[in-house]
């Protein structure tokens, strides 16, 4: 097996390692659509990371940062719904991004690469990045497990056992933007919220608890990529869609798992 | 930060204090210098009608909002335990009411079964969450703010969704939790009937305290009779009435509630 191959097959796992539990808090919290939103600054970060000369990945990684930092502050003014201010807001900085690529000569003929993907493309540096993220992502969510759950059930009561809520809501977007950063390079900025939550959402069915939901989605992930990557190289189509497109096959299919969760209830 | 016993040396040091505590939502004004203070074994109770702010009273004394003005202050070490009036439950979410129970507190097994067992929940620690009923809901909050030993009890609207005839059960168990830990209880309420018949300290609330006090004093403060209607007032303390043999504490010379209660004294039961 060629050496590109391997390399996009860590790749592709270690964003789904990563991918796999927070998307669990992605469905639980309804932040389907902040995750978009957040994606839609990839392109920006990426030309800015660039203009300045920082590695990609950071920069995208700081880009989703500040665009989750003005939705936490504009959603204090209460004049506007926070669906419509992610609207806003994901579109204004993409366009922006669109303006800034428009520029570079360099990254034009890139930029499909960006939007949906280059798995294939993966090197040594983006490996580390990724496993990096992953292995982050995961000791942070295994710390603060109990606090995040609390927040997922219910924010008023989480408050009143000592959760110190603001920081455990922003921890999560931290690592949001963290998966969004490392998942782009993967599957692309229009696919990647895709890996963020297809298999958290097909894993509903497989579990009784947080914690098998949460193993579940990330094994999904997993499967999808392996199986979207050998499917991209049998039949020659891309690779980033293949991926979840066999993550989307599994949801199907999931739905016909009947619902576990506890007995029965006969009244 | 200890908060100061104001007049009476003999009451006993407050858990929770609300001074001044004004909350605005944009140019709304939903509570405007309310005061408020709840002692260990006193049962507090909130009514006022829909959009009095008592459920906004009742999140700036946790702490979940932060009061415009004002502050709370609350005894060293307080530990609460919080029933919200609705929590949304999500079937995406995998969580039987074990694990919900667990979350504020961990507790073995045969103290959770106990629990349930005393606020009179069904065996139903291993069903989902999302698949109980709305009063079997009220019960497991209730058991999950117990299960934190609480030094204060807040509970909102306890009785939603509880049927009529679960719920004079249910308020007697309030009593009898206060009774049997000592705890302080806050409570809102839109069953006057019940609050009138289980509470030490009646504050009417709309948007500022109306009126304060004990029930039979509160029924017959004008602003009450003016908020809730004469009827309702005149209904109230034919109830208390029924179950309170004090009569000459209600020698407050006010024409409309007294008058109706005489009569039911004169020709009423008393249990």
């Amino acid at each position: 097996m060629e050496d590109f191959f391997l390399r996009a097959l860590g790749g592709g796992i270690g964003a789904a390692l990563a991918a796999g539990p927070v998307g669990c808090f992605v469905v639980w919290r309804r932040m389907a659509y902040f995750g978009t939103a957040l994606a839609h600054a990839v392109l920006l970060g990426i030309a800015l990371g660039f203009l300045l000369d920082i590695e990609p990945t950071l920069a995208v990684f700081a880009m989703c940062l500040l665009l989750a930092g003005c939705l936490v502050l504009l959603e204090r003014q209460r004049s506007l719904s926070v669906d419509a201010l992610l609207g806003v807001l994901a579109h204004a900085v993409f366009a922006a991004g669109l303006v800034v690529v428009a520029f570079m000569e360099r990254l034009r003929v890139d930029l499909i690469g960006y939007l949906f993907g280059d798995i294939l493309s993966v090197g040594m540096v983006d490996l580390w990045l990724i496993f990096g993220t992953a292995a982050i992502v995961t000791t942070t969510l295994a710390w603060q497990w109990r606090n995040l759950l609390a927040l997922v059930v219910n924010k008023d009561l989480a408050v009143v056992d000592g959760v110190p809520v603001e920081r455990v809501r922003l921890l999560l977007l931290f690592l949001l933007a963290a998966v969004i950063a490392v998942g782009m390079k993967i599957v692309g900025m229009l696919l990647v919220v895709a890996l963020v939550i297809i298999p958290a959402a097909a894993a509903r069915r497989m579990a009784a608890t947080p914690e098998q939901m949460a193993v579940a989605s990330t094994a999904i992930g997993v499967v999808a990529v392996v199986a979207g990557l050998f499917g991209s190289l049998e039949w020659d189509i891309p690779a980033g869609p293949a991926i979840v497109l066999v993550a989307s096959a599994i949801f199907v299919a999931s739905l016909f798992i009947p619902v576990r969760g506890g007995p029965a209830r006969n009244k | 930060m200890t908060p100061t016993p104001s007049g009476d040396a003999e009451q006993p040091m407050p858990l929770v204090e609300a001074q001044g505590v004004s909350v605005s939502f944009g140019r709304r004004n939903v509570l405007d210098a309310v005061d408020l203070k709840v002692r260990a074994g006193e049962i507090v109770t909130l009514v006022g009608l829909n959009g009095a702010g008592k459920s906004t009273l009742i999140r700036a004394i946790l702490g979940i909002i932060r009061p415009d003005l004002g502050k709370i202050v609350r005894a060293p070490g307080l530990r609460i335990g919080y029933s919200p009036q609705h929590v949304h439950r999500d079937p995406i979410l995998p969580m039987t009411v074990q694990r919900f129970l667990t979350l504020g507190a961990p507790a073995p097994r045969e103290k959770l079964e106990a629990m349930l067992d005393e606020v009179g929940a069904d065996a139903i620690l291993d069903y989902p969450l999302a698949e109980i009923s709305g009063g079997e809901m009220q019960r497991v909050l209730l058991a999950r703010a117990l299960l934190r030993e609480p030094g204060l009890l807040v509970l909102d609207e306890p009785l939603a969704g509880v049927d009529v005839t679960s719920q004079s059960d249910l308020y007697r168990l309030i009593a009898t939790i206060r009774d049997r830990y000592g705890c302080g209880v806050l409570l809102v309420s839109h069953d006057l009937h019940l609050v009138m018949a289980a509470t030490d300290t009646v504050v009417c609330l709309n948007r500022h305290v109306c009126c304060t006090g004990q029930p039979q004093m509160v029924l017959r403060d004008p602003e009450f009779i003016s908020l809730f209607g004469p009827h309702l007032s005149d209904t109230l303390a034919i109830y208390r009435h029924l179950h309170d043999h004090r009569h000459d504490a209600l020698g407050e010379p006010l024409s409309i509630g007294s008058g109706a209660s005489e009569g039911s004294h004169t020709s009423g039961q008393h249990p």
